[in-house]
């Protein structure tokens, strides 16, 4: 049967009535991610902390044992080996070595000879500490503009205060994306800052159409009281939201098992963001909307794109 | 009435011809590639160094090594000039940006200063009492600088070029920073070894008259120096020279240099020529000083100390020490390159075997054509023939990707393969809204002709609007992220602005040509 409808068209579901508990549910995770990541500490990859990664495969299922004694062995300080992917494959990290750029090539080579010729060396990343010092920087400079930015979008395109809701619910799936990255101990890297800010762009995506119904209602609903239109936003925008987030979870999905271990731990951070990003959008960014003090009334005509709008609509 | 301009409709199906022009080179091999007609595009998508293995090395000039040995160098110049002119002095040295000298008789300070500041246009010569500092100019420091990292960045070329590595990328990055990309290459290590050695030959006499003991317990006498070298003594510690500080031939005179056996002994030896000018000095050296050991001297280290047998006078000569076959190989590589102006670090080195590469690639399309199937179902699932159309926009859609990526020249890498996986489940969000929003309107009874109007006019600010802030994520990973982050950043931007495309202008064409032709009661919606 073709053309289901994922909720039913008259469905109204009470989201702004139990605003309370969302926002103690939030309230939670957020301060358990903060305290998460000012206590345990993120897993910094080397990217950040500097190092050595060196991916290899060995003709049979490696000895992990015996390769973990033999580079224990050469006083490089913590080395961690794990499987990675199948039993033939190994990853190696290395931490910083003292001594500067040279220190890490020496470790490098030094490796090298003490696994013997007869694996095979899939990746060897070294990153020495003036760049991890750069990229560390780079990516802190990239997720706070990138919320700053959207924030002066949003600002610009509705009103403030929509501004600022947007970037409460943004705030909210950055920081519990961190926890979540701290209390699974995963691996802390380039590509999850990279994963960080597409849960930011698909956050404010999904906030952005919800607003836009909000301030279509607005200018609708004059009388109608702020938390029932809000309701009403939302549940007017349900099926879409679900929709979308459906699709894309369905193409991660695929990414996260299909795509290799490389990219796994950046595909599992994006099924994350997809999820808390819609939760976010739907249960924190529209209620906190009822304490910004809206204007009524004028209700926020929409800026800006009138003119194009009127452009790509047909001719009638 | 609904009404789709002409000339809009020739644009739109002008622009997914050409989107697919440019992304079917990319599915062939080379050779079909090459034999493509000139009038169409046959260009592949270029693939980062993580997806066709490679190595990418970001090296640091260490510019400040360039300034420290002129500033000695003049030093040297100065000590020579001061005697000659018998002034007695003090404290020579190098402070900062400045050679710096004490002169010992105040009535003298006037007579240095005019004489040493005739040494150098390029510094500053001022006066503190009786001590005289000749300091560089900020703009020569500067055009050193820049001049040394220029150098540098040709001389890592030609040593790059001589190990026979195809295709590679050397480029300035910054200040002074170079940063070498080698496609195909799985184990970068010699080449890291290569460009890890600065390269300067010099060739000096061996101070006889002083014993390496005493110069090792602390007595260096001036003019001379303690090296170290390859040579291990029969205590297992590294063998030292005492070598004469003056240089009797330096190695930027060579023209030529080859690996090579010797032929009494059959060990690897490395052959070399001076140009004439280096022939001529080396000659005469050699003539006046036959009997004495001299020392070959590479990056401070001592390489080899033979014996002045004869003058050597042919301008080419022979190193013997102990090689192997790969490092004499590897020393007459650099020495042909020439020697660097200053010594580079690796700050940073990713490389990827061909393997991996190649696991990547297959892991990625896997991904994608399951990833695209799942939405495609699911899409036709929940919106019918509206879906079937959003279906046909996505597949366009990503047909225009690649077609943009191959066209703009970008390079794809994995984190790239994910930005365009994950485009494709973002990308029907725009008809998702337009669809949804049509129902809606049928909801509130409008006919469908209107109902399709009316919902595809209102759902454009939210397209835009939601696009635009991603978009925005897009675009600062782009200019802060770095190697294949930056891939990904271009894949979702370029996924945005084509799902935009397909999304208002192709889906909307389909649904309307539809429309038309069928004049339909209700929509299948």
């Amino acid at each position: 049967m073709l053309g289901f409808k994922l909720v039913p068209a008259n469905i109204n579901l009470q989201f702004i009535p139990k605003k309370k508990v969302f926002f103690v549910f939030s309230a939670l995770l957020v301060l358990v991610s903060v305290g998460l990541f000012t206590i345990k500490g993120l897993n910094y990859g080397i990217d950040f902390k500097g190092g050595i990664m060196i991916e290899v495969r060995t003709p049979e299922a490696a000895p992990i044992g015996d390769m973990r004694s033999r580079l224990s062995a050469l006083g490089l300080g913590e080395v961690a080996l794990q499987e990675f992917g199948q039993p033939t494959d190994v990853l190696i990290r290395i931490q910083r070595q003292a001594g500067g750029e040279a220190a890490q090539q020496v470790a490098v080579a030094k490796v090298k000879e003490a696994l013997g010729p007869e694996v095979q060396y899939r990746r060897t990343e070294f990153v020495g500490p003036k760049v991890s010092e750069e990229l560390f920087l780079d990516g802190l400079m990239a997720v706070s503009f990138a919320i700053l930015a959207m924030l002066v979008y949003i600002w610009f395109r509705f009103e403030w205060q929509f501004g600022l809701g947007a970037v409460t619910a943004l705030v909210h799936d950055v920081l519990t994306t961190i926890g979540l990255f701290a209390v699974l101990d995963l691996e802390f890297n380039l590509s999850t800052v990279a994963a960080i800010l597409t849960i930011a762009g698909y956050s404010i995506n999904d906030t952005v159409v919800v607003y836009d119904r909000v301030r279509e209602n607005l200018r609708k609903f004059k009388k109608l009281p702020l938390s029932d239109l809000l309701n009403n936003s939302i549940n007017q925008t349900l099926s879409r939201t679900l929709m979308t987030s459906l699709t894309t979870l369905l193409a991660l999905l695929s990414l996260y098992f299909l795509g290799g271990e490389v990219i796994r731990d950046f595909s599992f951070a994006m099924i994350w963001g997809v999820i808390i990003g819609t939760y976010s959008s739907i249960c924190l960014a529209v209620p906190v909307l009822l304490y910004l003090n809206i204007r009524r009334g004028r209700g926020g005509e929409p800026k800006g794109w009138k003119q194009a709008e009127e452009a790509a609509s047909p001719s009638s | 009435m609904f009404y789709f301009a002409k000339w809009k409709m020739v644009l739109v199906l002008a622009i997914c011809a050409l989107g697919l022009a440019f992304a079917v080179p990319t599915f062939l091999s080379r050779d079909q590639a090459n034999a493509v007609p000139a009038w169409l595009p046959n260009q592949q998508i270029s693939l980062g160094l993580d997806l066709q293995g490679g190595s990418h090395l970001l090296l640091e000039v260490d510019s400040k090594a360039v300034i420290r040995e002129y500033l000695e160098s003049l030093v040297d110049t100065m000590r020579i000039e001061l005697r000659k002119a018998r002034i007695r002095y003090q404290g020579l040295g190098v402070e900062g940006n400045a050679a710096k000298v004490t002169i010992k008789d105040p009535a003298k300070t006037e007579q240095a200063r005019q004489l040493l500041r005739a040494l150098d246009a390029d510094t500053e010569t001022t006066t503190d009492g009786n001590r005289i500092f000749l300091t560089l100019t900020e703009k020569t420091i500067r055009d050193r600088k820049v001049a040394a990292v220029q150098q540098s960045i040709e001389i890592v070329r030609r040593r790059v070029d001589e190990t026979g590595t195809r295709e590679p990328t050397i480029q300035r990055q910054g200040d002074d920073r170079i940063l070498v990309q080698l496609p195909g290459l799985d184990d970068p290590e010699r080449i890291k070894r290569l460009l890890g050695k600065t390269a300067k030959m010099t060739f000096h006499l061996i101070d006889n008259r002083n014993s390496v003991e005493a110069a090792m317990a602390g007595r260096v006498p001036p003019g001379s120096r303690l090296l170290s070298s390859d040579d291990v003594d029969p205590n297992g510690q590294s063998r030292m020279y005492l070598i004469r500080k003056r240089v009797m031939v330096s190695g930027d005179t060579l023209i030529d240099s080859q690996p090579s056996t010797d032929g009494r002994t059959n060990e690897p030896v490395v052959t070399f020529r001076f140009d004439t000018a280096g022939a001529k000095r080396f000659g005469l050296a050699t003539s006046k000083n036959v009997g004495k050991l001299f020392a070959i001297v590479l990056d401070g280290k001592v390489i080899s100390a033979p014996v002045i047998q004869e003058p050597i006078l042919g301008g080419s000569g022979q190193i013997s020490g102990s090689f192997t076959f790969q490092s004499a190989q590897d020393l007459a590589l650099l020495l042909r390159a020439g020697a660097l102006p200053a010594p580079l670090t690796i700050l940073e080195e990713r490389s990827v075997g061909p393997g991996l590469g190649a696991d990547s690639i297959a892991a990625g399309k896997i991904a994608s054509i399951l990833g695209m199937i799942a939405v495609l179902v699911f899409m036709a699932a929940a919106y019918g023939l509206f879906g079937f159309m959003a279906d046909v926009a996505l597949v366009v859609n990503m047909v225009l990707i690649l077609g943009v990526l191959s066209f703009l020249q970008a390079t794809l890498t994995l984190p790239g393969i994910a930005g365009i996986v994950l485009t494709i489940g973002m990308a029907v969000d725009a008809n998702v809204l337009v669809f949804e929003r049509i129902r809606e309107e049928v909801r509130s009874g409008r006919t469908p002709i209107s109902a399709v109007d009316t919902g595809y006019s209102r759902a454009f600010t939210t397209i835009m609007d939601a696009n635009l802030t991603t978009l925005i994520a897009a675009l600062l990973l782009y200019v802060f992220g770095s190697g294949p982050v930056r891939g990904f950043a271009v894949t979702l931007s370029i996924g945005i602005v084509t799902s935009m495309f397909t999304a208002i202008m192709l889906t909307r064409l389909l649904v309307v040509t539809w429309l038309r032709r069928t004049k339909p009661e209700a929509l299948p919606l």
